[in-house]
């Protein structure tokens, strides 16, 4: 089953939509409730990056019985240094962003944890995050 | 500690979830972050916060935390509340300032997490 959902550049009122309805979806698929946190925490934090750091983008996740891939893709001004943005603490989110609650440079290396597998890849065009979650408890 | 308890405790109010107030927390946390709330493995927490917007239901609403104490006075807006009683969380509110409103709590037996 494959979902896609859009994310505005900006619009704090939209960030968790998609979060949301994975949540609701992968409840009704009788999910362990660990892992649907680590799914939507996961991706909520990829979402508040886009709407936060990016130009708008966009969500793809495709569930099957065994796992979530998630591919959360925008439009740039990608990451120029990802070794950096990967570290905990290292945040340039506005003023506007940490009046919202975020940008404590957190959210990276937490989407890190609570995948078994993250990808970045990022170019001036773009930043396209891929995370694999299984739903398998272990 | 009841939520009931934890409002006698700070002189609080409940602004939705009335009918959960019941429903005991032995965990706290106090933070304006919500990244930070969001690498907390723990579920049954009070999440104490002074920021009142719609990504602090969003957060608890992914964390799987089903009650928040707004400190410092902040009243939630209409559509953070829908968004709450959707989720079933509990939102209170606290005039006293986040460090008054975490010792209250610690001193009556309400645990940090770390
Ligand atoms: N989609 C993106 N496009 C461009 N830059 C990004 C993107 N995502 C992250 N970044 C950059 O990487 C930094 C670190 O991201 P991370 O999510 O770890 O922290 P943050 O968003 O700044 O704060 P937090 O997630 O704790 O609220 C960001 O401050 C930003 O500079
Ligand atoms: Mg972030």
């Amino acid at each position: 089953m494959d979902k896609r959902y859009a994310i505005p550049s900006g619009d704090f009122t939209h960030a968790g939509q998609a979060s949301s309805e994975i949540k609701r979806l992968l409840k009704q698929l009788n999910i362990p409730p660990k892992i649907i946190k680590r799914v939507v925490v996961s991706l909520y934090e990829a979402e508040v990056n886009v709407v936060a750091h990016s130009l708008g983008g966009e969500v793809l996740c495709s569930i099957d019985s065994e796992h979530i891939k998630i591919t959360v893709s925008d439009r740039g001004p990608g990451i120029p240094d990802v070794g950096l943005a990967m570290s905990e603490g290292y945040s340039t989110a506005s003023q506007e962003v940490r009046e919202m609650g975020f940008g404590a440079g957190m959210g990276l290396p937490n989407m890190r944890n609570n995948s078994d597998e993250m990808d970045i890849k990022t170019s001036p065009e773009g930043t396209s995050i891929f995370m694999n979650i299984s739903f398998k408890e272990n | 500690m009841t939520l009931r308890e934890v409002l006698d405790n700070v002189k609080g109010e409940v602004i939705c979830g009335e009918d959960q107030l019941d429903h005991s927390v032995e965990l706290g946390f106090a933070t304006d972050l919500m990244s930070e709330v969001l690498t907390i493995l723990d579920d049954d927490i009070l999440l104490i916060t002074g920021l009142s917007n719609i990504q602090s239901i969003r957060t608890a609403e992914m964390s799987d935390i089903t009650q928040i104490l707004f400190v410092r006075g902040k009243m939630p807006t209409p559509n953070m509340i829908e968004l709450a009683k959707e989720n079933n969380i509990v939102l209170m509110t606290t005039q006293f300032s986040m460090f008054k409103t975490s010792y209250l709590l610690y001193d009556k037996g309400l645990s940090p997490i770390y």
